[in-house]
């Protein structure tokens, strides 16, 4: 039975990759969302260093949130418009695995982008070098979470025409702790004091959102599918 | 060949408040091949719906194998095939990919036998292709090949026939009466009128005055 489980995780997970590869143009999307608002803040703000690398890490952060929101609708948009999603929801396989492997193959293909262009971005926002690494590890564990929170909003909205601004709304406010923790993360090693403990904290975050947020996820998509 | 899969009692249901159906009661049994009909609006999506647990079940008692159904969910999904109107077929995967992924949620199944099941449909030199770039009989060919692998002994079908050519339409009816020989359970709707008739029994809706 577990063989089978995980044979399905993985089954899920590939035939969510090879359909984002299969639609190139859509995976660039919150990437040039990324780029843009944050190579934005110098030219409507200011070019000055002093001010830059102070707000680096909340700007970026600011904006990979945002790249994640905007990213969402497409989680189960598609399969909900097709009828993939009532083929999951009544196969006898736990819907628990197929949201987490779902939520997986959008974080490989947003998450984990933004996360790998985040150096580049840091270094026009005059992020202390040191700090990068921490930027990254911060973001490492944060898009995780956004990306599993997310799928909840996504789950509960995929049946309305006008999802998008639902979801926004619904998930900002849990959004909120990881912004604060993952900016602090980086802003306390900027300064030179002990993050670790952010750290601690946002693996926490991780922890329970991979435990729980697909339960909601997977509660919602029967409701969503059931009307 | 008594054995009862599937018992519906008093089920009622109502939409935008008009009343679809009401005190519904029937069975299928292991070998059954149960058609569905009624006009157009009288419910009958609804009901299978409603019956492969999409739509929830408000007034009365629908029973799998004896247990009533919100216990025995997970056992009755091990056992169910359900097709809808929506077949759940991706534009972007070729045929192959489509069958694999749907299948990898249910039992496994060998590559050979995924193979086997779309040449079946009349879709061989067509695994490879792209659904999108595939007709609309056979995209849904591609849904149908789930009818091939699948070993569940309850099949839900609505409006399987659509857009399926006569000689596909013919190959689908005694695939069902041979499952129906077999011991399993087949709940469909069709507005063609099938060439099996005979071994029908068949559950009417539309019978509700407004």
């Amino acid at each position: 039975m577990n063989a089978t489980v995980s044979a399905a995780f993985t089954a899920q997970l590939r035939r969510d990759l090879l359909l984002s590869f299969r639609r190139r143009q859509d995976l660039a999307n919150p990437l040039i969302f990324f780029v843009i608002v944050v190579s934005l803040f110098p030219l409507g703000v200011t070019p000055d260093k002093e001010f830059l690398s102070q707000a680096a890490a909340g700007v970026i952060w600011v904006a990979a949130l945002l790249a994640t929101l905007l990213s969402l609708d497409g989680l189960f948009r598609a399969d909900y418009e097709d009828g993939a999603l009532e083929q999951m929801v009544i196969a006898p396989q736990p819907l628990f695995m197929v949201v987490l492997a779902k939520t997986l193959a959008h974080w490989l293909v947003t998450g984990l982008p933004l996360l790998l262009l985040s150096p580049v971005l840091g270094v026009m926002m005059f992020l202390p070098a040191d700090a990068t690494g921490v930027l990254m590890l911060s973001l490492l564990i944060g898009t995780p979470v956004l990306s599993l929170i997310g799928a909840i909003g996504a789950a509960l909205t995929v049946g309305l025409r006008v999802g998008g601004v639902l979801v926004s709304l619904l998930v900002l406010p849990l959004y909120i702790p990881v912004l604060i923790f993952g900016t602090g993360t980086v802003q306390m090693a900027i300064n030179g004091q002990p993050w670790t403990g952010h750290v601690a904290l946002m693996l926490a975050f991780l922890a329970l959102a991979i435990g729980l947020a697909p339960i909601a996820a997977s509660a919602a998509l029967r409701i969503s599918v059931s009307n | 060949m008594s054995d009862t899969l599937l018992e519906v009692r008093t089920l009622r249901c109502e939409r935008d408040f008009r009343v679809l159906f009401k005190d519904l009661s029937f069975t299928v049994n292991a070998g059954d091949v149960v058609q569905v009909e009624g006009p157009n609006g009288s419910g009958k999506t609804t009901l299978l719906r409603m019956l492969a647990g999409l739509l929830p079940v408000h007034e009365g008692e629908v029973f799998w194998r004896g247990e009533p159904m919100q216990r025995v969910r997970p056992m009755f999904y091990e056992e169910l095939l359900y097709l809808g109107h929506k077949t759940g077929v991706k534009d972007s995967l070729t045929a192959f990919e489509n069958l694999r992924s749907w299948a990898a949620l249910r039992a496994p199944v060998s590559d050979d036998r995924l193979l086997e099941a779309l040449e079946r449909v009349g879709l061989k030199g067509f695994e490879h292709s792209l659904a999108h770039n595939l007709s609309a009989g056979q995209q849904r060919r591609i849904a149908l090949a789930r009818l091939f692998v699948s070993d569940a002994p309850f099949w839900i079908l609505d409006e399987p026939f659509t857009a399926i050519d006569k000689k596909g339409v013919a190959e689908l009816e005694n695939l069902m009466i041979q499952r129906g020989r077999e011991g399993m359970a087949v709940l469909m709707t069709t507005h063609h009128a099938p060439r099996i008739e005979g071994e029908l029994k068949k559950v009417t809706l539309g019978r509700v005055a407004a």
